[in-house]
């Protein structure tokens, strides 16, 4: 109990941590690195909560793909990052207040808020965490059965964003040369090769 | 030592979601950060589900949370790609000139 105690304040600290680097860094690209860190803590954070499966998915799926996303993107674009910071202090005071409403807000209603004991029992239709199977296998039974068109969906919004992403970021070049097959079978010998008559001691 | 409960992970994530709406403000002039800041929101909104769902002993939580990965990883793509496109035809990423994308 008490390494679990520890374990999670490590990942929890280190978490916020990173995002406040994610935030405040002046260089995007490590703010890239330090949003997968954000993202390595909170599976951490996951696992610790005992859904091991959604971990690595976290894994997978945000330091995988999305963060190597940005860092592709960081990377490619040639821009002046330092000019894009200016006014960094100028938007302090107001994105500090705002966010320091919100935060007061959201710590007031967590503070006065507790689940009734009673609240397991008022749940419609509960899917309860079986503990005879593992936490992937548990998903699973409950993702391709009751969720199953969600599931879908979500495969839907992947081929859409998939598509999108091609359709936006295609572009074809002028000049390109491409293989034109009926060319290649109507060339002539004439077309391709053209003989010279080299006179001795003259050249070309 | 006290022990670790919902309320624990539900801070974390209102500091994460806080974080996450700050740095929109703090960096209003480059968009990749401010993309950023979006995941780190949608992370915060994960750990409340995943939270909710591991205390409650309700499956379903974890279910919603891996729609909302799948959503989240589409917006970053779909962002980024208008943002190379952006980047393409304007030669900067900054922010306050956007709004010359509309027609």
């Amino acid at each position: 109990m008490i390494v679990a105690t520890i374990a999670f304040y490590v990942f929890a600290f280190i978490a916020v941590a990173s995002a406040v680097m994610v935030i405040a860094a002046r260089n995007p690209v490590h703010s890239v690195l330090f949003l997968i860190l954000v993202f390595f803590n909170a599976a951490g954070l996951f696992v610790l909560m005992g859904a091991e499966f959604l971990a690595m998915i976290l894994v997978i799926v945000y330091v995988g793909a999305v963060a190597v996303l940005f860092l592709f993107v960081v990377m490619m674009l040639d821009v002046d990052f330092a000019e894009l910071r200016e006014g960094f202090l100028q938007y302090l005071p107001f994105g500090a207040l705002i966010g320091f409403i919100l935060l007061i807000e959201l710590l007031l209603v967590l503070g006065a808020w507790v689940i009734a004991p009673e609240a397991a029992s008022l749940m419609a239709s509960p899917t309860p965490i079986p503990t005879d199977v593992t936490n992937t296998e548990a998903i699973g039974r409950v993702l391709y059965t009751d969720y199953v068109y969600y599931f879908q969906a979500s495969g839907m919004i992947l081929l859409d964003a998939m598509i999108g992403a091609i359709v936006l970021t295609l572009r074809h070049k002028e000049g390109v040369k491409r293989q034109v097959i009926a060319h290649q079978v109507a060339r002539t010998r004439e077309q391709a090769v053209e003989l010279k008559d080299v006179k001795p001691g003259q050249g070309i | 030592m006290i022990a670790i409960g919902l309320g624990h992970y539900l801070t974390v994530a209102a500091l994460l979601f806080t974080l996450g709406i700050f740095g929109i403000f703090l960096n209003r002039k480059n968009i990749i950060i401010i993309l950023m800041s979006v995941e780190l929101m949608l992370l915060a909104v994960n750990i409340n589900l995943v939270a909710f769902s591991t205390q409650l002993g309700d499956l379903v939580g974890q279910i919603f949370a891996m729609i909302i990965l799948t959503v989240a990883a589409a917006e970053a793509a779909i962002g980024l790609a208008i943002l190379v496109v952006y980047f393409r035809n304007r030669g900067s990423i900054a922010v306050e000139d956007v709004n010359l994308m509309k027609g």
